[in-house]
């Protein structure tokens, strides 16, 4: 069986792409656009058990605390 | 402080209910068995030490590394960083369980893609031969030929038995630096024990910056490198007696080693930029093995790449030695001393046979206090 289906996309969006991968290593407008679909796609099937994961800061100030605490244990600080 | 490779930290250890659902599911998920440098690979992934990278490589990215240094997205990334299969039947679009060798596990893939790829051609690109005694080549000669791909999260960190004071995360790292106010932090990678040239490298770099991170690679190496563990014990001497405690941190890097040269002096330089460092040593041959690279690659390749993209400023040093005439330490480019017989000089060679023998190398080359954890060492390991 074909595990590959067709889907449409308008012709202009279609040449943008082919201008854009230029010399990027994908080797087609498709080739890019599964890589961008899984990439947003597989990344979120993941991430849905933690839906504030795209939105959360790199560190919260509980976390800094809590870091700065560990870095005094261990005599950093 | 400096942003992140990428722009923004990446954290992939799961906590609380995403944790616990994450576990649940890898109970049930078929079991994949990582080696050393898959360990260390997710450990660094987790922590957010490979921003941008929040999972292994896919085809595209591999393929985009491979030919031009750069991830499929145009982010410059040097090293491919991917997940060997070792045999399992695994499904596109599922989850697996991440294992280390004793069946511990340590996190979850998403398995989003499984390829092939021509590795001759990713050792020639990254590794700049295909040289089965290259150490790199025979790794890619020695791991599986299909690649798993996909986000990961870490479930369980690693556990050591060695230097867990040490282990700072990029985020840790950054908060340090923050706390004792310092703006700019050079970084010294090594996987050897510091001698005099390189203590003297790094103080020169210290003379510049208001920090200093001394930062060893702890990871797997070549069976004929010093074992980290004897390296962690020289450090922690030297930096005791001989370098300002308010200005030096010591802190490891659990990466594996590539042995890529110039290729894997960008992977470390853009990895500390993520632990917050603005600047990092680049001496002679970095991350070089015997003669496949040039003497100045490792510093050259970084002219290949924008200030702007790369973030980090190389400090490229000159290889150091003890100028007789001067009575200091001194570079090529520094030293009073001309002849050869004025510069001291060993080569590793001549320092392993001196330790093997129980002899310290003149204290121009090392301290004392270094050569007898080396001597030890070499005893102990005599007597296995």
């Amino acid at each position: 069986m074909n595990n590959k289906v067709t889907l449409k996309i308008p012709r202009p969006l279609y040449e943008r792409i082919q201008q854009v991968i230029g010399d990027s290593g994908f080797s087609s407008p498709t080739d890019f656009i599964v890589f961008v679909l899984r990439d947003l796609v597989g990344d979120r099937a993941l991430e849905k058990t933690d839906p504030e994961a795209d939105v959360r800061p790199s560190v919260t100030n509980d976390e800094i605390a809590e870091i700065r605490r560990k870095l005094e244990n261990l005599g950093y600080l | 402080m400096i942003a992140a490779h990428g722009g923004r930290l990446v954290n992939r250890i799961a906590e609380g209910d995403q944790r616990a659902e994450l576990l649940a599911k890898a109970e049930t998920a078929p079991r994949l068995t990582l080696n050393a440098r898959e360990v260390s690979d997710l450990e660094m992934i987790g922590i957010g030490a490979m921003s941008p990278l929040d999972g292994f490589m896919g085809s595209y990215d591999l393929g985009s590394v491979v030919k031009s240094c750069r991830l499929a997205n145009h982010t410059v990334w040097p090293m491919p960083v991917t997940l060997s299969n070792k045999g399992v039947a695994l499904e596109e679009g599922t989850d697996v369980a991440l294992v280390d060798e004793n069946d511990n596990l340590l996190g979850i893939l998403h398995l989003q893609e499984k390829y092939s790829f021509d590795k001759d051609a990713e050792a020639q690109g990254c590794l700049g031969t295909t040289d089965e005694a290259h150490p790199g080549v025979q790794y890619l000669k020695s791991i599986g030929d299909e690649y798993l791909a996909g986000p990961v999260w870490v479930l369980n960190m690693p556990t050591y038995d060695f230097a867990n004071e040490h282990r700072l995360t990029p985020r840790e790292t950054r908060v340090l630096f923050k706390a004792r106010g310092w703006e700019t932090v050079v970084a010294f990678q090594t996987r050897n024990p510091i001698h005099r040239a390189h203590e003297y490298l790094t103080k020169c770099a210290l003379e510049l910056v208001d920090g200093l991170m001394i930062h060893p690679l702890v990871g797997a190496t070549k069976s004929d490198d010093i074992p980290a563990k004897v390296r962690m014990d020289c450090y922690e001497t030297l930096l005791a007696r001989y370098y300002p405690d308010d200005r030096t941190v010591l802190a490891v890097y659990p990466q594996a080693m590539r042995y890529a040269g110039p290729r894997e002096a960008m992977f470390h330089a853009l990895i500390r930029k993520n632990y917050g460092c603005t600047h990092i040593i680049i001496g002679r041959d970095h991350a070089g093995v015997g003669d496949y690279y040039g003497t100045y690659d490792a510093q050259e390749i970084f002219e290949n790449f924008s200030a702007e993209e790369i973030g980090i400023t190389p400090m490229n040093f000159e290889h150091a030695f003890w100028d007789k005439v001067a009575g200091a330490m001194a570079s090529n480019k520094t030293a009073a001393a001309t002849k050869p017989e004025d510069k001291v000089f060993l080569s590793g060679t001549k320092v392993r046979e001196m330790l093997t023998n129980g002899e310290r190398p003149p204290v121009e080359f090392t301290r004392p206090e270094v050569a007898d954890i080396l001597i030890d060492a070499m005893a102990s390991k005599a007597t296995v």
